[in-house]
């Protein structure tokens, strides 16, 4: 349980961290806005399907 | 031609219409229930029970219930047909002759042969058996499992689903014989075709290859869409957010990614060039884990664990009308409930895409690694 709980913090952090600097990227160059969200997608979906899945397993 | 048009046309309102009422036509069945009964659903338990009796797959649809005036519980639903493969070999019937009943005292006798319910799990009774005896750990002594093929709510689902995607996606192709621009409800498809096509198959495959997976992906995509959204009506679907579907999903991909994958993508697996030799044995049992099973089991478990999180919060939030009612009176808690719900429910239907167009991007990912070509020189 305490395992399940790291982890989810674990994620919120790199969550926080992916989601603010794709936000600082933006800001920097809006022409590149549909390419920084993809990889921003995709990055936050890998590190999702980990979270779940050591939450998942440490049930 | 007319008529076709008209099916289309009632049947693009009442997908609104049932979407629209989503969370209000769940809020008003519990309204309901809670009414009819005196406040029956009121303890923390019996919520919990609830909500994983939902996320589970069952036997039949069971919209609402209430307790009559004689004191009968009454079901409102339909049931769906079972079918076993018995020691005797195949045996059908419908699964209203359980009688709603889910703790094996319901016996069913088809062909000689006995069948009980216990916890959406059929079971054969032994012969000579007459009722369903346990020990102490709550297993059945006398009684087996038998192989299950009945047509499930989940398998219902997917069948109607499938059975919807055919009749939009065949016609659609067909229109394009004829004419330029789809009418009708191809209208609405086009568009999402034409951005799975351009946004995700394209950049991640690449120009040279992207044709041959563009159907796997669209088939994918709007599977997965499709399914997310109608778990989101309150008929209870919950096919997404069963193991076995995703799973089987994940495979799909795996194989389709493995059985394309070029001699570049085995190479690089499986004999990595330009590293010292000692090291490339290590790369490669590291390389086929990832393709083989990390990669499919983060696609299995992703899909999941978001939608059936997403049922067991909005059905949570529902349930906050039951566990909050002393302290907050009846509308208070009813309020709080419609309003938090009403917005999660919203949240969800972003969720019901993000997860089906993240499916499909990984899916082409993965796929564009394995088809790639690979630079001679690294």
């Amino acid at each position: 349980m305490i395992g399940a709980g790291l982890i989810v913090i674990g994620a919120g952090i790199g969550l926080g961290q992916i989601g603010g600097k794709a936000m600082e990227g933006i800001a920097r160059q809006p022409e590149a806005t549909n390419k920084i969200q993809t990889a921003m997608i995709i990055i936050a979906a890998l590190l999702e399907g980990l979270a779940f899945g050591a939450l998942f397993l440490g049930k | 031609m007319k008529i076709a048009q008209k099916t289309i046309k009632f049947l693009l309102i009442a997908v609104i219409a049932l979407f629209t009422v989503v969370s209000f036509a769940s809020e008003s069945d519990k309204k309901h229930d809670d009414q009819n009964d005196g406040g029956r659903v009121n303890t923390k338990s019996e919520v919990e029970e609830y909500i994983l009796h939902h996320i589970k797959d069952s036997h039949d649809f069971s919209l609402f219930s209430y307790t009559n005036d004689a004191g009968e519980r009454e079901h409102l639903g339909f049931p769906l047909p079972v079918i076993l493969w018995s020691s005797e070999g195949l045996v059908a019937f419908m699964s209203s002759e359980f009688h709603h009943n889910d703790d094996g005292h319901v016996i069913v006798e088809k062909e000689g042969l006995k069948f009980a319910k216990i916890h959406s799990k059929i079971y054969e009774l032994n012969s000579g058996a007459t009722a369903v005896s346990f020990d102490e750990t709550h297993h059945a002594t006398n009684a087996n499992k038998t192989l299950d093929f009945s047509i499930t709510k989940s398998a219902f689902g997917l069948i109607v689903i499938g059975l919807l995607m055919l009749l939009w996606f065949s016609k659609l192709a067909r229109q394009y014989k004829t004419k330029k621009v789809p009418t009708g409800f191809g209208r609405v498809l086009e568009p999402l075709v034409l951005y799975v096509r351009d946004e995700i198959a394209k950049p991640n495959i690449g120009e040279k290859h992207y044709r041959r997976f563009t159907g796997y992906l669209l088939t994918v995509f709007f599977f997965i869409w499709i399914l997310n959204l109608a778990g989101l009506t309150p008929l209870g679907f919950n096919v997404t957010g069963q193991l076995a579907v995703t799973g089987c999903l994940a495979i799909f991909t795996l194989v389709v990614y493995t059985v394309s994958g070029t001699k570049g993508y085995w190479m690089h697996m499986l004999w990595m060039p330009g590293v010292p030799v000692l090291i490339r044995p290590i790369l490669a049992i590291i390389e086929l884990a990832g393709a083989l099973i990390i990669k499919p089991f983060s696609l299995l478990v992703r899909l999941f664990a978001n939608i059936s999180a997403g049922h067991i919060v909005v059905m949570s939030l529902i349930a906050i009308m039951f566990t909050l009612k002393e302290s907050l009176g009846v509308v208070g808690a009813t309020g709080l409930s419609l309003v938090l719900s009403f917005f999660i429910t919203l949240i969800e239907v972003l969720v019901a895409f993000l997860q089906a167009y993240i499916f499909t991007m990984l899916s082409a990912l993965f796929i564009g690694m394995a088809v790639e070509d690979h630079a001679e020189a690294h």
